[in-house]
């Protein structure tokens, strides 16, 4: 452990606020932080980096001094310089009314969500302005009033009086999320805890959320503490950084020194799961796999000659030596005219006078992956259900190997139902709780009608392998699996009965990095082992070249550029897909 | 907002034109002639005959129908068996049941939103543990059993502080003798509030686990003020919806109760207008109810759009 590291940085003069040996546990007993440390120094972010559950965030609200439900403090201080005078005080010692009288004056908070931070049922001018008068910040309601209007221009609002009126409901995802950032502003903290305030962005306003976040921290000469589990994000604006790994900082230091010489054993794991849009990088465990694909590294050409050896698995005989084209044998049935396996022709879809869809076409030959990438409101998800047949009222065709498919699942033949599987987001309520693993597979080899109980079991053993969890799993229940084995059995239920076509809607965005890198991997080497086409729905355009031949962008419901993936990020057509890539952080 | 609320004004209207169809055709299929319930078993045929002219009885169905709703409209309920104007026959009786349901529901209302936002806030704790085991057996109990019981504690066999009936002689308002209002009113809120408690203390904990309500705290908010302006906002439009349906309940459970403590309300008077076949009566009691049933669900709509920023300002997004 490196802990030194951070202190080397921050001198005792220069620090703001410096966490030592804080320790929380659960009611229960369970420590959840062991004794960990880091500073602020005025002007400079420090990016606390962690995956789900390592206790990033319940670090930072300990700088608060809150504790969420069921956490107790149970050893450390958190010294926060004071304000007026000399000396510091700690902030864990303090009463319940001392640490209030902290909280939003000198050290504030950004939360992950603002779409449910904000209170539904007040003006956006009123919270921020709450803020100012619970901390009496000014003489009178006019000269807050004045702050108001400075802290919204701050963040980039409009600061006149009707946009003080309005409702959290009326603004969008980054505009709320500055809102948030000005509360946090308003009464001109020297501490910032900014948690994950750009997780649920889209990369053109996270762009510009990290600018106001910077400019304001060196403008203003406050310390940011920034907890995120994006490395890419940390790259654009931390300053220094402290890697957690389950409730411990296991490495800490200059930004350049982690992120480019890190020496932990785990921050090169992290930073090794991280996509990137150039590709140069192989993303999860089976490099072998991943980097020879002709996908990823179109320059190499090696695609063609090299039997990945991480891949002596038996089921993969000898079809995966050639570029996709060549799996089509395994295909049972044969192709449209153009030679498309899957196309979509016209498809409109419109919710009152929102329309969600306009004149979709797209094509997928057997084997191809494609990407459709889109933000939050494009309607990539809701076109992925179209194909599927889960929504239908659209208009326009979906054919699959050149037959016409009926709109609906419910009017589809079986065998066209099982030719199109699904995966969807959440792992977490995409599994039935009540259900064992083996019993969530079975379903679509039960609803085939066509196996008997003993083949039944065989196939599913057969489909949790080929997913990596094998026969331990048969029997247990999502509730005891993690976040990625739980993906895992989603996908294995979808590939149980050999499908033709995998749609994946946003599958790895509930994940972390890391659990991200091995179902991508996993994901391309079935792919290459069954020679099935894949659609991959997504936000995150780092994954392209990671996962798809092809990308399609969508944009407000409308398909704005389509291409090779290569030839799509490097000269892209259209105005939106250069906005885009321009905003992308890297590392 | 104001085109939302008329649609909803406007829906009301319609259902209570469909009820007063129903409750038309009810009372056609009652047992029962009413001429003969009024002049007794020894009347001549040509004095029933004359009387069922005079009621309108030979006319078809649907005539005798519109011209019942014609006088709902201006406030003429038609004559009961009795030879009185419903109106004035029900007047008394319809002020002395709103003064057992208003002084319920001022009671019940405030006091359920007050215990249940106290259990939320006290969650796990002893407050909130008997709180809710209290409200439980209470919203387990019919309200008879609840009135009984009260009556057994209070007037009969362990204290004989209250009255168990209405004493007041008739042609006496009910509250020149407030303390027989106690026992109904208390029988009534017992029944009412428990569903208001729990209602309350289940919306108030998921409102004070939400974001908006951590970060007022992280804002350094007065927890009061946390309280008061963040969390029970958001907590009272649920509770606006089973505010109104226990009010609504109030409405016609209200005969149970009434007949129990021999109250002289709407409700004994909905009792004897059925034994005695007064078919105007009960058309005009039935109709009254249903009008309180949809007045009631208005009024918590309204309370669920104004407080919801959302949908007050539809139109205007």
């Amino acid at each position: 452990m490196s802990i030194q590291a951070a202190e080397t940085t921050t001198t005792a003069a220069g620090y703001v606020l410096q966490a030592e040996n804080l320790a929380v546990a659960t009611l229960g007993g369970k420590e959840i932080l062991h004794g960990i440390s880091f500073a602020l120094t005025p002007g400079r972010v420090l990016a606390l980096v962690g995956e789900s559950g390592s206790g990033k965030t319940t670090a930072g609200l300990a700088c608060l001094g809150h504790f969420r439900t069921g956490l107790k403090h149970t050893g450390g201080t958190i010294e926060i310089k004071n304000k007026y005078e000399e000396g510091s005080t700690d902030v864990l010692s303090l009463p319940e009314t001392g640490r209030r009288g902290l909280r939003g004056g000198s050290i504030s908070y950004v939360p992950q969500d603002p779409a449910l931070s904000l209170n539904p049922a007040m003006r956006i001018g009123d919270q921020i302005l709450e803020v100012l008068r619970v901390h009496g910040y000014g003489k009178t309601d006019a000269e807050r009033r004045e702050r108001l209007a400075g802290v919204l221009t701050d963040v980039g609002l409009a600061n006149d009086t009707a946009y003080q009126r309005r409702w959290p409901h009326q603004l969008s995802g980054g505009q709320q999320q500055r809102v948030g950032i000005a509360m946090a502003f308003a009464c001109r903290p020297e501490v910032m805890v900014l948690d994950e305030p750009t997780t649920g962005l889209d990369v053109t306003t996270q762009a510009l959320v990290l600018q106001t976040i910077h400019g304001l921290a060196e403008k203003y000469h406050v310390a940011g503490l920034y907890i995120t589990h994006d490395l890419a994000v940390v790259a654009e604006i931390a300053d220094e950084v402290a890697v957690m790994l389950s409730g411990d900082v296991v490495e800490a230091g200059d930004v350049k020194q982690v992120l480019y010489k890190p020496q932990h054993r785990y921050t090169r794991k992290l930073l090794s799961a991280v996509p990137d849009l150039a590709g140069r990088r192989r993303i999860g465990d089976v490099t072998a796999i991943t980097g020879d694909m002709p996908v990823v590294d179109p320059e190499t050409g090696k695609a063609n000659s090299s039997v990945a050896p991480g891949l002596a698995a038996p089921s993969a005989g000898g079809k995966h030596t050639a570029a996709p084209a060549a799996t089509s044998a395994a295909a049972p049935e044969g192709t449209d005219a153009d030679g498309n396996l899957l196309s979509v022709k016209d498809l409109r879809l419109a919710y009152g006078s929102n329309q969600v869809l306009d004149g979709i076409d797209l094509a997928l030959t057997e084997g191809e992956s494609m990407m459709l990438l889109g933000e939050s409101g494009s309607g990539k998800t809701t076109l992925a259900r179209c194909i599927a047949g889960l929504n239908d009222t659209f208009h326009g065709s979906v054919s699959l190997a050149g037959t016409e498919l009926a709109h609906g699942t419910r009017d589809r033949t079986a065998s066209e139902r099982h030719r199109i599987q699904y995966v969807f987001q959440s792992p977490f309520s995409s599994l039935s709780p009540r259900r064992t693993v083996a019993e969530s597979v079975e379903v679509p080899l039960l609803m085939s009608g066509k196996y008997s109980k003993a083949q039944r079991r065989t196939m599913v053993t057969e489909g949790l392998d080929q997913v990596r969890l094998g026969a331990s799993y048969l029997d247990r229940r999502p509730g005891q699996l993690s976040g990625g084995e739980r993906q895992r059995v989603a996908i294995a239920r979808a590939l149980v009965n050999a499908p033709s076509v995998l749609v994946c809607d946003e599958v790895t965005s509930a994940l972390d990095v890391s659990v991200q890198a091995s179902i991508i991997d996993l994901l391309r080497t079935l792919q290459l082992d069954t020679g099935m086409a894949m659609l991959f729905v997504t936000h995150n355009i780092a994954l392209a070249r990671h996962i798809s031949q092809r990308l399609a962008v969508l944009q407000k419901g409308q398909i704005v550029d389509l291409g090779v993936t290569g030839d799509v990020l490097e000269n892209p057509q259209h105005s939106y897909t250069q906005q885009l890539l321009a905003n992308v952080p890297s590392m | 907002m104001l085109k939302l609320i008329t649609r909803r004004l406007l829906i009301s209207l319609v259902i209570l034109f469909i009820i007063s169809v129903l409750v038309f055709v009810a009372t056609l299929l009652l047992p029962g002639d009413p001429a003969r319930a009024m002049l007794g078993q020894q009347a001549t045929p040509e004095r029933l005959e004359a009387l069922r002219e005079q009621m309108g009885l030979n006319e078809p169905a649907w005539l005798r129908y519109f011209s019942w709703l014609g006088g709902l409209f201006v406030g003429d309920f038609g004559a009961s068996v009795t030879g009185a104007s419903v109106g004035e026959l029900l007047g008394e009786r319809i002020s002395a049941s709103l003064v057992l349901m208003v002084a319920a529901a001022v009671i019940a209302i405030p006091v359920g939103i007050i215990v249940g936002a106290y259990s939320a806030l006290r969650r796990g704790k002893a407050g909130d543990h008997t709180a809710s085991a209290i409200s439980l057996v209470l919203a387990a109990l019919p309200e008879f059993v609840i009135g009984i019981v009260l009556i057994t504690v209070f007037s009969t066999t362990v204290f004989r502080i209250l009255p168990a009936v209405t004493m007041s002689p008739p042609g006496q308002e009910v509250w020149e003798y407030p303390a027989q209002l106690i026992l109904p009113v208390l029988t009534l809120v017992l029944v009412v509030m428990p569903y208001i408690i729990r209602m309350m203390r289940a919306t108030m904990v998921e409102v004070l686990d939400s974001g908006y309500v951590e970060m007022a705290r992280l804002k350094g908010v007065p927890e009061r003020q946390v309280i008061t302006r963040h969390a029970v906002p958001h907590a009272l439009a649920p509770v606006a919806q089973v505010v109104a349906i226990q009010l609504a309940w109030l409405a016609g459970g209200i005969v149970v109760v009434e007949f129990l403590f021999r109250y002289p309300g709407i409700g004994q008077a909905l009792v004897d207008a059925v034994a005695n076949r007064d078919v105007q009566v009960v058309q005009a009691l039935s109709m009254l109810i249903a009008a309180l049933y949809i007045v009631v669900n208005l009024l918590a709509d309204i309370v669920g759009i104004l407080t919801n920023p959302k949908l007050r300002t539809e139109s205007a997004s």
